[in-house]
């Protein structure tokens, strides 16, 4: 079992959510590979000294968003499909936040769709 | 399961009102954290709870039956407190032994592998104990008796960061490998908030927060940037306290009946950052001096 030991942990979110989050970073990064075994409560709880019902409520949400998965008497385990979940989530967030976000910019600043293309060949070419 | 409540619970030193009608439930299998300054009220309560002292006035129920003097369970409630009731000139190895006999059962198992860690040696006597560890040694015993309620009043009196961490490690391990409600009473306040699942604050002998831990940081808010700016934006919103540095100007919040949450429709100005505060910064809001009235 390797260490859990990429938890870090702040005030802006609860606490439950933020394992969550972090549980889930850890599949899209591939730390948890698909089929592999994730953490359990108890050692999460143990080592980062969380109540044992707050780590398990992070954890039904993954189970809940079909990330990982129970098995009887062995653990939880990141699902065949988990990695590509993520990813189709993030680039749709990727969306929502940056790409819708951009467009109204660009409108703002007059710029027209074909400009806008321009500049992302452009950024592109630098890269 | 079986839920330690209590109704109207009052207790009285002479003229002076030390808790003010209490109306609590305790539900199995919870980690607490029972707050307040000092002087607050906190281990009388716990005393009272336990049957150490009794209520000047009020009902304390075991399963919806009422307790009456002694009837009470005295195996499934446990008071680790700061007062020793221990016989001082005993060594440890004794009084675990005693405390085997009058709880029925002992964890021996745990209570050595814990002696062990914090390198206690079971033929001391408890009065050569050093304050940090005469705390260690009765919250052992504490972890290892048999109780369904276990109240830790100052678990972590004079213990060291390492030992505190040790042993919030340890409660979590008695919490797992049996489940059974904790009540942690502590000042320590942000080293235990993500050990417990309820906040039980008392302040001037009321219960003022009674929540699940998310749900009171939920509620609590910081609004800053400037003056006019947090002003315009709080107003009516019930307002803990306020601070100012420089021309930063901050309101702490506690969002009640009347808000529940911030008003949606209202507009937060450009300058203006909102942000939710720990548990230890809102206990220090909620229970300051001089705050006019309660949530």
């Amino acid at each position: 079992m390797g260490d859990p030991l990429f938890f870090e942990f702040n005030n802006e979110a609860p606490i439950y959510r933020q394992i969550a989050d972090q549980i889930e970073a850890g599949i899209f990064t591939g730390v948890f590979p698909p089929e592999s075994q994730i953490p359990s409560t108890t050692e999460i709880s143990r080592q980062f000294n969380i109540n044992p019902a707050t780590v398990l409520k992070g954890m039904n949400q993954l189970v809940e968003k079909g990330l990982i998965e129970k098995k009887r008497g062995r653990g939880m385990f990141v699902t065949t499909t988990a990695q590509k979940q993520i990813n189709q989530q993030r680039q749709d967030e990727f969306f929502d936040h940056y790409v819708a976000a951009f467009i109204t910019e660009a409108q703002q600043l007059k710029l027209s769709k074909d400009d806008l293309i321009a500049l992302i060949e452009r950024g592109y070419q630098n890269d | 399961m079986t839920e330690l409540t209590t109704e109207h619970l009052i207790k009285q030193f002479g003229n002076r009102v030390v808790l003010d009608d209490i109306n609590l439930t305790l539900k199995p299998n919870t980690i607490y954290g029972l707050l307040g300054r000092n002087g607050a009220g906190k281990s009388t309560l716990l005393s009272i709870l336990a049957n150490q002292i009794s209520a000047s006035s009020g009902t304390i129920k075991w399963n919806k039956t009422p307790l009456t003097g002694r009837d009470h369970s005295l195996q499934a409630i446990y008071l680790m407190s700061e007062q020793n009731l221990f016989n001082k000139e005993n060594r440890l190895k004794k009084i675990m032994k005693d405390t085997a006999l009058l709880q029925g059962a002992f964890n021996q198992t745990l209570a050595d592998k814990m002696l062990a860690d914090f390198e206690l040696n079971p033929k001391q006597k408890i009065n050569q104990l050093s304050t940090g560890y005469r705390t260690i040694f009765k919250t052992i015993v504490a972890l290892c008796v048999p109780a369904d309620y276990v109240f830790l009043d100052e678990p972590i009196l004079g213990l060291d960061a390492n030992h505190r961490v040790l042993l919030y490690r340890y409660i979590l391990e008695a919490y797992e490998n049996r489940p059974r409600t904790f009540v942690l009473s502590t000042h320590i306040i942000e080293e235990i908030a993500n050990l417990i699942e309820h906040v039980l604050i008392l302040d001037q002998s009321r219960i003022i927060i009674d929540d699940d831990l998310e749900t009171v940081l939920d509620h609590s808010y910081q609004i800053s940037g400037p003056k006019e700016d947090v002003l315009a934006y709080c107003q009516e919103l019930p307002i803990l306290a306020s601070e100012q540095i420089g021309t930063l100007y901050t309101n702490y919040l506690y969002t009640n009946y009347l808000y529940t949450e911030l008003p949606a429709d209202r507009v937060i100005p450009d300058r203006v950052a909102i942000k939710h505060v720990d548990l230890q910064t809102i206990f220090i809001k909620l229970t300051e001096k001089g705050r006019e009235q309660h949530v």
